[in-house]
């Protein structure tokens, strides 16, 4: 439906997208003990760090292989051995996850070989799990070094299984894709339980960004699914994979465990929960529970509420693909006109967006758009907040960063009630727009000469 | 790349870095490559210190010539404050793609240049130069000229790759471009004899604005601000200001001696934080001023409103000294503010546990030691749990730090503030030093703590990890205390050198057998200090300490 087209600026003007290595570095995150290690200069990790922090507002574990200029001219390995090495000694990860980044991607360092090489110079890291992978600063996007972060872990650290038969009908794997906030995992996580699965994440940031007191400090990950979990993940009788970006990892999969799989593209709106409750109910052999049929019945009752709000808004929305796909498609469902949209980097569920193009862009791009379009309904991360306050309508926050307010991890918009909650948000917001900006007042439907054509486009 | 490397030489040539001028020659050559290990703890880059001091130029647009990752991963995440244009807080990046960086990012550079002037017309477009266009290459100085003469609009060029070393360097870095593109390139309408320069202030949370009145009010003008709310064209003109003071420490100190040496604008050090501070600026400014042809009168008014404003903070934080009666506050801040802020809390009766020194220069720590008597604890490496067990043994009730260690304390479950740039509130000036007692008290006195330290219903007694971790430095302590042999192997296991891996007591044997007497031997026998230098000053005092135990034995040979 919708044709894709890619910005052709020179000049990126307020950033929708954030680099790959990033997006990497937050799925190791997932893994517990984990330390993951960006192959850069300092800032290239200090940006990120800096990121996350004021996202999720909780310590997080990063480092960097500080590359100076001789350094990237030289070639890497010191560093990298150095900094393996360091964090080895200070801080006992039980895994270290190294991304590429835009400096020593020029240079070309084979990072593989040097993994090789440091294992064999240093027997105390001879078995030490080290997940390596490629994520140019200057190509793809966030999602994207998700995506190739998740896909390699499987390839690198899930064990094959050594008899097909012997695979444990209980097991699920869930490989949940970017745009799921600790908050969704920990939702999925339940209403899989509820049907008597159990469930391994990978990665699990419900369990490692959630918020939780941690037992003990610890300079790396507190919580997330373990080295040894992900080891056994062949042994599920099903993956599912949440977001079209997470195909790659569930293929990977399926390729050395042979684990049959489903992706769910969306998991906020009636149709896309049905389809998946009822899988549920249909692998694990179970009813549906009563809680989720009253969950149901619920949403149902809140899209009934809340169409009278959000059907006819034109909304602006700028996200990366899997995000963008999913909220765009439920407000569409609720009458909403899909009016503007704006992305950070190629996937195939960009062409079934409800609406007739969308940019690979910037969130100039997105401002311009809403403005020129009558946007009334902006959707995107918190960097879109000034262009809001210019635009001047209601502005839901989705996506990272989120910044400037609080609760960024546990954001819900999964499952019956998760879709319910950010359809109440959404449509309080144009609510209180309207109540503050829109009420009515004698001289709003006033016929004047300048004023005609305005009051008929806005009303 | 080779008037980048000159830059970067002539900055650490700065006479007027005390911890630069004090390094032998083979040391300066190094740098202040105080870069972080790798595998070490992560700081920002060069890049990052550049665009962090010249960022608050709100009418600036500021284009960063890179992949995605230096721009879009950080941008509008400064809590400086404009009075007049937001293009500042606009994100500008090439963000180059694999194109670019295998044929070359000069002609997208260029086309952005454009784009930005063509859209946005600002008085001045500042291209900052970043890792990998550096190592392909792109020569943002040819550029930026070209588009100077092509646009008849100001293009600066700020040359601080990430990987030419640590935010501090970027600071210096960025205060060269302005020295070089900026400074002295356009006139004033009209000067007085009130008119000031202020460096390195960013106007955090608006804080300019809690000392701005003041100075309206002494009919002083602030010429030109470097950089906080300032814009271009006063930069351009700053060069025709009377006087300057220089706010952050050491960050833009080459940007203050190098004018004073151009253009004859004498400068102070000074720091608006806390009373005392306060009231010393406010005299050091209207002396230099005078002294550069202001009336003598300036000196009565300023007296009247230091005596009228110090009046009113002392009364409004009098209330506040009997609830902090005892109560202790560990200090946990980089070089910026480490000891403007020492002074401002003892002023409202707080006591000080520690203060860390990690990014700060030696004079910073001087000036602690100085402000804090003897007493002065220099917590240079201080783990997690160590912290914790500080606030634990309630050897403190409150800790400020920047916002990255801030959940140390909050996961412990003890008061926290934060003093860094993330910070929502101003606390300069008068009115900044009552706004920061009153949010010190408001975080002290908060019903959660109490709520939040009870146990869980179902949690016993004693397991919980606070007492867990408790037990096992007590426990860690106690076996110490029981054996010296080991609590000297201990001693002597402290890592002096990061870099190299040296502990303490190699470097003791060292310094004993070779009658070793400065960094430089010590570096020679056990390759201490042939890193990245920075613990050249621990060495100093292993050196001051085994010369002190030396003299009673030399005497008893006597």
């Amino acid at each position: 439906m919708a044709t894709v087209t890619l910005g052709k600026k020179a000049c990126a003007v307020n950033p929708l997208k954030m680099s790959q290595p990033i997006g990497g570095a937050l799925a190791f995150m997932g893994l517990r003990g984990a330390m993951p290690l960006l192959h850069g200069s300092q800032g290239c990790t200090s940006f990120g760090l800096v990121l996350f922090v004021r996202h999720f507002k909780e310590a997080i574990p990063m480092q960097t292989t500080a590359m100076s200029e001789v350094a990237t001219v030289l070639g890497g390995y010191e560093n990298v051995e150095q900094a393996v090495l360091n964090i080895h000694k200070r801080t006992k990860p039980e895994i270290i996850g190294i991304c590429s980044t835009g400096v020593t991607e020029t240079k070309g360092d084979d990072v593989e070989g040097y993994i090789k090489l440091i294992r064999q110079n240093h027997p105390e890291v001879a078995n030490l799990p080290m997940v390596y992978v490629s994520t140019p600063d200057f190509k793809d996007a966030f999602q994207d070094g998700w995506e190739k972060t998740v896909a390699r872990m499987v390839e690198v650290l899930v064990e094959t299984p050594r008899s097909a038969a012997r695979r444990d009908p209980a097991r699920v794997n869930v490989l949940p894709g970017c745009h799921l906030t600790p908050g969704d995992i920990e939702e999925v996580r339940t209403i899989l339980e509820d049907f008597g699965l159990e469930p391994s994440f990978l990665p699990d940031l419900g369990g490692s960004l959630d918020g939780h007191i941690p037992d003990e400090f610890t300079p790396t990950t507190i919580g997330g699914i373990g080295v040894e979990e992900v080891a056994t993940m062949g042994q599920a009788a099903w993956t599912i994979a949440i977001g079209a970006q997470m195909q790659r990892a569930a293929e990977a999969m399926e390729k050395k465990a042979g684990t049959p799989f489903k992706v769910f593209e969306r998991l906020c709106g009636l149709g896309p929960n049905d389809a998946f409750i009822s899988f549920l109910s249909e692998i694990s052999g179970r009813p549906v529970p009563l809680k989720y049929r009253r969950q149901r019945g619920q949403l149902v009752d809140a899209m009934l509420d809340a169409h009278f709000h959000v059907g006819g808004r034109k909304l602006a929305i700028g996200a990366e693909p899997d995000l963008l796909f999913d909220l765009s498609s439920m407000l569409h469902e609720l009458g909403a006109h899909v009016t503007a949209a704006v992305t950070t980097t190629q996937s195939p569920v960009l062409a079934r967006v409800e609406t007739d193009d969308v940019l690979i862009g910037d969130l100039e791009d997105l401002e311009t758009l809403a403005k020129a379009r009558g946007c009334d309904l902006l959707v995107t991360h918190s960097h879109g907040r000034q262009a809001a306050e210019r635009l001047h309508i209601p502005f839901y926050r989705a996506g990272m960063p989120m910044f400037d307010r609080l609760g960024a991890g546990h954001q819900l918009s999964v499952g019956y009630r998760g879709t319910r909650d950010t359809i109440f948000h959404i449509s309080n917001l144009i609510i209180a727009d309207h109540e503050e900006n829109h009420e009515p007042t004698p001289d709003t439907w006033r016929i004047t000469d300048d004023a005609a054509g305005h009051a008929a486009a806005t009303h | 790349m080779s008037s980048l490397s000159a830059t970067i030489q002539d900055v650490f040539n700065e006479p007027g870095c005390g911890k630069n001028a004090n390094k032998s020659e083979a040391e300066r050559k190094k740098g202040c490559t105080k870069q972080l290990q790798p595998g070490g703890a992560a700081g920002g880059c060069a890049f990052d210190g550049a665009k962090i001091a010249l960022q608050p130029l709100t009418d600036v647009a500021h284009l960063i010539h890179g992949p995605i990752a230096c721009e879009g991963n950080s941008w509008d995440n400064r809590g400086a404050k404009s009075s007049g244009s937001n293009i500042w807080r606009t994100g500008f990046t090439t963000d180059i793609n694999e194109t670019d960086v295998v044929f070359g990012g000069e002609k997208r550079l260029f086309k952005a240049i454009r784009e930005i002037i063509e859209k946005y017309d600002p008085p001045a477009v500042f291209v900052y130069q970043t890792c990998v266009p550096a190592m392909i290459g792109d020569d943002i100085n040819a550029v930026c000229k070209a588009a100077k003469e092509k646009f008849g609009k100001p293009v600066i060029p700020v040359n601080s790759p990430g990987f030419v070393g640590p935010k501090n360097l970027g600071n210096k870095l960025a205060g060269e471009a302005l020295l070089e593109h900026v400074i002295g390139t356009e006139e004033p309408e009209y000067t007085t004899p009130y008119d000031l320069n202020i460096i390195g202030e960013y106007n955090l949370a608006g804080e300019l604005w809690q000392v701005k009145p003041l100075l309206d009010e002494l009919g002083i003008r602030i010429f030109s601000s470097i950089s906080g709310d300032g814009r271009y064209k006063e930069v351009a003109y700053s060069h025709r200001a009377k006087a300057a003071m220089m706010v952050c420490s050491k960050a833009m100190i080459n940007v203050a001696r190098k004018m004073e040496e151009r253009y004859g604008i004498p400068f102070f050090e000074g720091s608006f934080y806390g009373i005392e501070d306060s009231s010393d600026s406010l005299r050091e400014i209207a002396r230099l001023l005078i002294e550069r042809g202001a009336p003598e009168e300036l000196m009565t008014r300023t007296e009247a409103v230091i005596a009228r404003e110090e009046a009113k903070a002392w009364a409004a934080i009098a209330s506040y000294k009997p609830r902090f009666k005892g109560k202790k506050v560990l200090l946990i801040t980089g070089g910026v503010k480490s000891w403007s802020v020492v002074a401002a809390l003892q002023e409202a009766g707080l006591e000080l546990v520690g203060t860390s020194v990690k990014k700060s220069t030696k004079e910073d720590k001087e000036r602690i030691k100085e402000l804090m008597g003897q007493d002065a604890h220099m917590i240079d490496d201080m783990t997690p749990r160590e912290m914790y067990k500080m606030l634990k043994d309630a050897k403190a009730d409150i800790m400020l730090s920047g916002g990255r260690s801030q959940f140390i304390a909050l996961k412990a479950s003890m008061p926290w503030l934060d003093i860094n740039q993330e910070r929502h509130h101003a606390y300069m000036g008068y009115v900044g030093m009552v706004k920061l007692v009153e949010e010190i008290d408001k975080a002290l006195y908060n019903p959660i703590w109490e709520q939040v330290r009870k146990a869980a219903p179902w949690e016993v007694a004693g397991t919980n990890w606070q007492a867990v971790a408790m037990a096992q430095m007590d426990a860690e302590a106690a076996a110490l205390a029981a054996d010296p042999v080991a609590a000297e192997a201990a001693r002597r296991a402290k890592k002096i050198c990061n870099c190299k891996s040296v502990d303490l007591g190699t470097i003791e044997d060292a310094v004993a057998a070779h009658r070793l007497i400065d960094v430089e031997g010590v570096r020679t026998h056990t390759n201490a200090s042939g890193g990245c230098g920075a613990c050249s000053e621990r060495i100093d005092d292993i050196l001051a300490s085994v010369a002190m135990t030396a003299v009673p034995a030399l005497q008893a040979a006597e």
